[in-house]
């Protein structure tokens, strides 16, 4: 019996899982708002705040992609401990995690139905670096302009090409987490 | 140990896992709505099931709540859910716009400009604008996948045809940021201007099983003709006891001989320029 995955969940569910909805709907509804998570200690590679994300928004219901970047035995065992999620391939997957690299070519992860939008993937992008500058960002959510550092400009454009599908994504870097909705647009 | 048996805001985690993912759906896609898993909760359909949900998916512990019911936080519907939140979820409540920071409403948009910290959760009995021009859920929804909302324009226009403008007074439809059409639930069509928000608007449908949003800032415009603007009417008076003239005004009877008064709809508006504690 491996007891070192059942460390670092949330100590009280309800309350922290609230906590970092809250955080993860702000990001969502704010794309270029950076917000701050607490309360998991994943096994590494994985950040804190893809950690939240995932017992927040993951469960046995939610089949998930671990990317090559993040595949490994410790990860895989500390979300089935704490989440459930069932792990898939990318074409099957309603929440993929990984670094941008790993995670392509993001155009096979799925953008929902003409009829059911709401069907697509969430991407959980591990960042080396993400702040409030670089790309320009607009669309819902935003007032006038905002900014955020991309992974790249042409996939999240392409991506916007097709709303209402495409995927969602979010960016995580250690314990901070952006929102990037397919509705943003995005200039370079 | 907490003095409440129930979890945190009443839901399970399970079912605001699935809750909280339709609304990020929701929040991506404005104006589109995301069919979720409606739970029968502890108060009938139409009572506000739907957006009870959602409150309970977003609510932290730190939130102050309010909650009104055609603008008044004073009637049995606002009263109860408020009772219901603070049982379950120990948080804070208010009736003041300002100091709240997640709004439950029915009905109307408060009168006070809400604020980017501040959430506002409609109740909404029927989402789909297109259903009493077809009842048929399978044509809606492709209706709205092949942006098909020449219907409701039709509709529009017969208004126009026999009344000589548009007659719809509440529930007035709106065009989310150029793509979806969208039911603003029974607002009245004067509040449809306060749709463009600071705050994140989220709509929950718990008969119905839908859940929408208006991220803050969205395009959100009510449909109307170039030859036939949209026009936010109200009844033309001043409100009979604090006097404003821009507020959504309810029309009281005061007795059985056809007496009746103009007042404001959102209580909180006119007793706060009563300079009275709300």
């Amino acid at each position: 019996m491996t007891t070192q995955y059942l460390d670092g969940g949330f100590t009280d569910p309800a309350r922290d899982a609230a906590h970092a909805f809250r955080a993860a709907l702000q990001a969502m509804a704010r794309p270029g708002r950076i917000e701050t998570v607490a309360g998991v200690a994943p096994p590494a590679p994985c950040s804190t705040a893809a950690a939240a994300l995932i017992l927040t928004l993951c469960d046995t219901t939610t089949p998930l992609y671990l990317a090559p970047s993040h595949d490994t035995d410790s990860l895989r065992g500390w979300i089935t401990f704490h989440s459930g999620a069932p792990f898939t391939g990318p074409e099957h997957a309603m929440f993929a995690l990984g670094t941008w690299a790993a995670l392509q070519p993001v155009t096979r992860f799925a953008p929902g139905t003409p009829e059911y939008p709401d069907r697509a993937a969430t991407l959980i992008v591990e960042m080396a670096a993400l702040a409030e500058d670089g790309a320009t960002l607009s669309g819902p959510g935003i007032e006038t302009i905002s900014h955020l550092s991309l992974p790249e400009i042409a996939a999240f454009q392409a991506n916007r090409r097709r709303f209402p599908l495409g995927f969602d994504t979010y960016l995580t870097c250690g314990d901070r987490l952006a929102g990037l909705p397919r509705s943003t647009r995005v200039e370079g | 140990m907490r003095d409440t048996d129930y979890n945190f805001a009443y839901l399970d985690e399970q079912t605001k896992r699935m809750i909280r993912r339709a609304i990020l759906k929701g929040v991506a896609v404005p104006g589109y709505q995301v069919p979720f898993a409606s739970r029968e909760m502890p108060m009938p359909y139409g009572w506000g099931t739907g957006g009870v949900q959602v409150t309970a998916a977003c609510l932290t512990p730190e939130d102050t709540l309010k909650v009104i019911d055609q603008g008044a936080d004073d009637t049995t519907n606002a009263v109860s859910i408020r009772k219901f939140f603070e049982k379950t979820a120990e948080i804070a409540v208010t009736e003041r716009t300002a100091e709240a920071t997640i709004i439950q409403t029915r009905h109307r948009i408060p009168e006070t400009p809400l604020t980017e910290a501040q959430i506002l959760v409609y109740q909404v009995p029927m989402p789909e604008p297109l259903r009493f021009l077809e009842p048929s859920e399978v044509e809606t929804r492709k209706m709205h996948a092949l942006q098909d909302y020449g219907l409701m324009h039709v509709k529009l226009y017969e208004d126009i045809a026999r009344h000589g403008e548009i007659a719809t007074a509440y529930s007035y439809p709106v065009m989310v940021e150029d793509r979806y059409v969208m039911s603003p639930s029974p607002i009245p069509k004067f509040d449809n201007p306060r749709l463009v928000s600071a705050a994140l608007q989220l709509f929950g449908a718990g008969r119905e099983q839908r859940i929408y949003a208006v991220p803050p800032h969205t395009r959100v415009v009510s449909l109307d003709f170039e030859d036939h603007p949209f026009d936010p009417s109200k009844a033309p008076h001043p409100c009979a006891l604090c006097g404003a003239e821009d507020s959504y005004l309810d029309e009281v009877i005061t007795d059985d001989r056809g007496s009746r008064m103009f007042v404001c709809s959102d209580t909180d508006y006119c007793a706060g320029r009563r300079g009275e504690a709300a």
